[in-house]
């Protein structure tokens, strides 16, 4: 066990409660994300609150698979799949159906909790580096289902589908960009919340039995194969809503938009935010928006390598994650009070 | 004792019944029965590969027996999954301690609180009033059974940090978590020094005396089996070798042969 985790298991002596910071943060510090999250889009341009959005999208599939991985310990590289579905899901009914897009996203939710449930029905068979092998064709699979031929009248084959992006409704005075973004954000912090409680739940510790002490927990009650797969349905629910609204974000959906890249991605997102630390989903997320971006600026030729070197580099120093710069950030900041 | 004695009348409250289990070939159990009845303890004695973890791991479930039934309560449990045994009252400890470590010693008993709540994952993600209240009625519970087993002072912390013998109260607290009928205790001694398993034994005693708990206990410890069990059943190559009080088993002469005499206890 590592210095980082001991404090996050010692520090809360006091607490009635499951220790909640050990998967949360404070109720100050989340205060004062919010209202960043909040004023930021006021003062910058069109485009990086393009970019907020997908911060938060990202931070959303992030969490989704923190709460398949660092919840109930099981692997996936298939996330861009659930994500694709979502995406598609709403792209689909909105184009040919004209359903509201924000009606679109529980329905995604909904399709892709299914869908996900299904998955995780032979994938119970499966753990550790197989699991993560039976999703990673998972997500090889997806770009060239959506590619078949009949499907083509729905998913437009190759070609996507474009999204029309909505305006600002009740005759609200911002930009497309800027309403989406709140509309996100709202989506996003919600989304959040039910995590947080669906984590500290009876649903939540069983979970987290399940990915301590199989044998264990099936001894307490614990229907093993059920909550597996209710694990994989709610991570897929919720990555499906951020494939929704990405599409909406992004105004078009494609096939190769979703390759296992993405999926990939979003595992290094969780890796870097911090394993089972849900605020780190929104710090992966950022990790795998901006980085390759600062690796371009660095040099164009080898931003692959000089994005490896950055990563190998945060491993290295933190490989927490920014659960660990967080926890890292309190001992400093109780020290200093002290003196 | 004397509860147990009152009791043998009466149907038992755990009866094993005619139990084999083979494994390919290798006869782990032959045709064991035992009667367990309310408010004893119970101790299953054998020398190493007896068949006292098959046993054990057939009442929880983890093996199906080859022939033979177990019937708890009148009932056969032998088509019940693995977690649907904690709801017919029978809890378990494990040998080598199988706590889940990275959760605090309180997230761990409740845990053991799975079989007797019930909630979904709809009404966990809206905290709903009722999944508040449940989880307020089960903190209650929690509480009081760590202070019963005096872990009140570790409750927040994670249970891969404490001592072994802190862990096995922790695990013994997430059993009783479930309210037992019968708790099944595998090798509760191993690991413990000679004055751990003293007080362990006077727990397991205040443990089926104040809590109305039917106790099996599998133990290596001879000492704490013939100073706490009520009834005894020596295992030998599978096969039932002596059943009856300690005192009884103690001088059976196969007994001796195969299990007291090879040891200088």
């Amino acid at each position: 066990m590592s210095a980082a985790e001991e404090v996050v298991a010692e520090g809360h002596e006091a607490v009635e409660a499951v220790p909640k910071r050990a998967m949360t943060l404070g109720t100050g510090t989340s205060l004062v994300v919010l209202a960043a999250l909040i004023i930021a889009p006021v003062f910058v341009k069109n485009f990086i609150i393009f970019q907020m959005t997908m911060l938060l999208i990202y931070g959303l599939a992030v969490l989704a698979l923190n709460i398949l991985t660092g919840g109930s310990g099981q692997f996936s590289l298939g996330q861009s799949a659930f994500y694709a579905v979502g995406a598609y899901t709403t792209a689909v009914l909105m184009e040919h159906f004209n359903v509201n897009y924000a009606l679109t996203l529980p329905i995604a939710g909904v399709v892709c909790f299914g869908f996900g449930f299904l998955f995780g029905q032979p994938a119970l068979r499966l753990s550790g580096v197989y699991l993560a092998l039976a999703t990673f064709a998972l997500a090889t699979a997806m770009p060239q289902l959506l590619k078949l031929n009949f499907l083509e009248h729905w998913t437009g084959g190759v070609q996507g589908l474009v999204v029309t992006k909505p305006d600002a409704p009740f005759g609200l005075k911002m930009s497309q960009d800027m309403w989406l973004y709140y509309f996100t954000l709202v989506v996003t912090i919600a989304i959040y919340i039910f995590a947080v409680n669906l984590l500290r739940s009876r649903s939540g510790r069983a979970f987290m039995a399940i990915r301590d002490n199989e044998i264990a927990a099936s001894a307490m009650g614990v229907d093993v194969a059920l909550y597996k797969t209710l694990a994989f349905g709610v991570s897929a629910a919720i990555t499906g809503i951020a494939g929704s609204l990405g599409a909406i974000a992004v105004q078009f959906v494609a096939p190769d938009s979703y390759t296992i890249t993405l999926a990939i991605s979003l595992f290094l997102g969780m890796v870097v935010g911090g394993v089972g630390w849900l605020p780190g989903s929104i710090v992966g997320a950022a990790f795998i928006i901006f980085v390759p971006n600062i690796a371009e600026g660095i040099s164009k030729g080898l931003s692959g390598a000089v994005f490896g070197v950055l990563l190998f580099l945060v491993i290295y120093l933190v490989p927490h994650g920014a659960r660990q710069v967080a926890i890292l950030g309190q001992q400093l900041a109780g020290k200093l009070r002290k003196n | 004792m004397t509860q147990a004695q009152l009791a043998q009348g009466t149907s038992p409250l755990l009866a094993v019944r005619d139990v084999s289990v083979v494994f390919g070939g290798i006869v782990a159990l032959n045709g064991i029965s035992f009667d367990m009845h309310k408010g004893q303890i119970l101790g299953l004695i054998g020398p190493n590969g007896a068949g006292k973890t098959t046993l054990f791991n057939c009442l929880s479930r983890l093996y199906q027996p080859s022939s033979g039934d177990i019937l708890m309560e009148g009932a056969s449990i032998l088509r019940r999954p693995p977690h649907r045994i904690a709801e017919i009252g029978i809890g378990r400890t494990f040998q080598n301690v199988a706590l889940f470590p990275n959760l605090s010693v309180m997230d761990n008993v409740r845990v053991g609180t799975h079989a007797r709540t019930s909630s979904d994952i709809i009404s966990d993600s809206l905290r709903l009033a009722w999944v508040r209240r449940s989880e307020t009625d089960m903190n209650r519970k929690v509480h009081e059974i760590l202070s019963y087993l005096d872990l009140e002072d570790v409750a927040h912390t994670t249970v891969s940090g404490l001592p072994f013998g802190t862990q096995k109260r922790v695990e013994l607290a997430r059993a009783l978590a479930a309210d037992p009928k019968i708790l099944l205790l595998d090798e509760p001694a191993g690991g413990l020094n000679h004055e751990e398993v003293y007080v362990l034994g006077d727990l397991i005693r205040r443990i089926r005396d104040e809590r109305h708990m039917t106790v099996l206990l599998v133990e290596h410890h001879m000492g704490l089996v013939m100073s706490i069990a009520d009834h005894v059943v020596a295992l030998n190559f599978g096969k039932k070798l002596a059943e009856g009080t300690p005192s009884q088993v103690q001088a059976d002469p196969d007994v001796i042969k195969a299990y007291l005499g090879s040891k200088d206890q």
